[in-house]
């Protein structure tokens, strides 16, 4: 898939909730072609200590408004400038990047999303295409409580939301491993984003129901093209850029001791 | 337009501009970006006798107006390179340069003996001056001794044009580098990356697996200009420069401290069209400035 570097003009900027912001970004062309799990590698503009781009998955692409979505947490000093950016700005854009999640495997296939935090973001745009595609998603989504709970509204159009929160605020109290769809229902396999104590435990899951799963991970980047080798994973191949062989991997490729 | 051919030894770039190893793969990576034969010189990722895993993660941490990587000369080997990589990259129609590392003056040799053979590859850069590797790399760069023993092992077994590339970690850069001019090398680059440290102070860790990292980007700039100013002045031979360089701003201060070529490392992760953006504003400052040659303005320098 071929990648661009683009000024990509700011359209909407949106706060969900004080540590989220959601920027809408569109292009005179229609957007580069992408698949669900890939990310985008952004430059922060004004920010004297930002000197590497920032990786971030891609939230959603809505071909009809031909916009590009980035549900960015902020974290650090340049997660917090993107959060300053306005309508009308541009935003320099490396994308797309990476593999991204598995395609459609058989119709009617029933796929558990899991997510956690910021971690929903590209499981919106991965479920829409699962539908779209004839397979059965099923979102399980965590966040500490209800007001972080992020994107339902657009999740719940797309299929079924299963919720916990750490506080009960919503859903299921507890993490997303202890709800109790997960004793009811049987998936066809697993897609997981978020932080890497939920991912591994759900990976634990995974093994001991004998359910394909795949983890997204987010380890520290510099090119986002598979040059610098500083984002490696272990893997039973040996070390491997998440960058590019990734983000995406199957638990049985990684050397996680679940 | 400017002439911007540049002779390095026993080849000639069509421009100044180079990339440096570990920045920009194998250059096949950052083809849907820049057109590679716009690029003078494409330095390909480290190679060693040896496959290696590399250093374990976090091998890299942002700095102000740079970063720290520890990769650790992570690679599957010089037999894997020839058979698997050369295939995909022989055909780019510039200079494709192989960086070779090692952790003896005898495996230095072997691999730099197995890239002799291979058609179109014009020429090493010999690192002895990763800060990332146990054994070997820096380890021969910072004596004078250690660097001219490798040189003279691998210039036995080679014939096309060897650079070397040198480490700033010295007291004395000007003289490694005088002794590796000595010991049979066509031309030195340099710098390789500064050894630094940072630490994380909330698990009191350094936030780097193997606790030290080569820094690299603008910060190191001023220092690179310097060592390649004060090494100009010491060789006879052609200075690659390179460190922290981001724009064509900051390659013409390189040249004008004495360096012939330059090549462009971190900012590829930057802006991967970098390189030939550097190429035109070369071109440019030579132009408004009434230049005929890229070549006149190197050393130029009034210090």
């Amino acid at each position: 898939m071929k990648k661009y570097v683009k000024d990509l003009k700011v359209k909407a900027v949106e706060f969900p909730h004080e540590w989220y912001v959601l920027l809408k970004l569109t292009d005179e062309e229609p957007l580069p072609e992408s698949v669900p799990g890939q990310f985008v590698e952004v430059k922060v503009e004004g920010s004297p200590r930002t000197f590497l781009r920032r990786p971030i998955s891609i939230n959603y692409v809505d071909r009809e408004k031909n916009e590009l979505w980035l549900l960015i947490k902020k974290v650090g000093e340049g997660t917090h400038k993107l959060a300053e950016l306005k309508v009308g700005d541009t935003l320099n854009v490396v994308f797309p990047l990476g593999n991204g999640f598995s395609p459609v495997q058989k119709q009617g296939e029933k796929v558990l999303l899991v997510g956690g935090g910021v971690g929903v973001a590209p499981l919106l745009d991965y479920g829409k295409f699962l539908k779209e595609r004839g397979a059965e998603p099923v979102f399980l989504l965590g966040a500490r409580s209800k007001s972080d709970l992020l994107e339902q509204e657009l999740f719940n159009a797309i299929a079924p939301v299963y919720v916990t929160t750490e506080d009960g605020s919503e859903g299921e109290k507890g993490f997303v491993t202890q709800h109790t769809v997960l004793n009811k229902e049987k998936f066809d396999r697993i897609s997981v984003c978020g932080p890497k104590p939920m991912m591994v435990s759900v990976a634990r899951y995974a093994k001991a129901t004998n359910t394909p799963c795949e983890v997204s991970l987010e380890n520290m980047m510099a090119c986002g093209l598979g040059a610098c080798l500083c984002c490696v994973e272990k893997t039973v191949k040996g070390n491997v850029c998440v960058c590019k062989e990734g983000p995406v991997f199957d638990i049985n490729d990684l050397t996680w001791k679940v | 337009m400017a002439d911007l051919r540049t002779k390095i030894a026993g080849f000639t770039m069509k421009n100044p501009v180079m990339t440096a190893s570990g920045t920009f793969g194998y250059g096949v990576e950052f083809a849907d970006f820049v057109n590679l034969e716009d690029i003078g010189g494409i330095i390909v990722k480290g190679t060693t006798l040896h496959p290696r895993e590399g250093n374990d993660y976090p091998r890299m941490v942002e700095t102000a107006s740079g970063m720290l990587n520890c990769v650790g000369l992570q690679n599957k080997g010089v037999d894997y390179f020839c058979e698997h990589i050369y295939p995909e990259i022989k055909d780019i129609k510039t200079n494709m340069i192989v960086n070779v590392s090692g952790s003896s003056p005898e495996d230095y040799a072997e691999c730099a003996a197995k890239v002799n053979g291979l058609e179109g590859i014009p020429a090493i850069e010999l690192n002895i001056s990763c800060p990332n590797v146990k054994q070997g790399g820096m380890a021969f760069g910072v004596t004078t001794e250690g660097a001219a023993a490798v040189v003279k092992a691998v210039r036995e077994v080679y014939d096309k044009t060897l650079i070397v590339k040198l480490s700033p970690n010295v007291t004395s850069i000007a003289d490694i580098a005088l002794a590796v001019q000595d010991a049979g090398a066509d031309a030195v680059s340099l710098i390789n990356t500064l050894m630094g440290m940072v630490i994380d102070i909330e698990k009191r860790k350094p936030v780097l697996s193997i606790a030290t990292g080569g820094m690299s980007g603008p910060a190191v700039k001023p220092v690179a200009v310097r060592c390649v100013w004060q090494v100009a002045k010491a060789v006879s031979i052609p200075v690659v420069g390179l460190g922290g360089i981001m724009n064509a701003h900051d390659a013409i201060e390189f040249f004008l401290a004495g360096a012939s070529a330059i090549e462009i490392g971190t900012a590829n992760f930057i802006d991967p069209a970098v390189t030939v953006k550097v190429v035109q504003g070369i071109n440019n400052w030579l132009d408004a400035h009434g230049c005929q040659s890229v070549s006149e303005i190197v050393g130029q320098v009034n210090a």
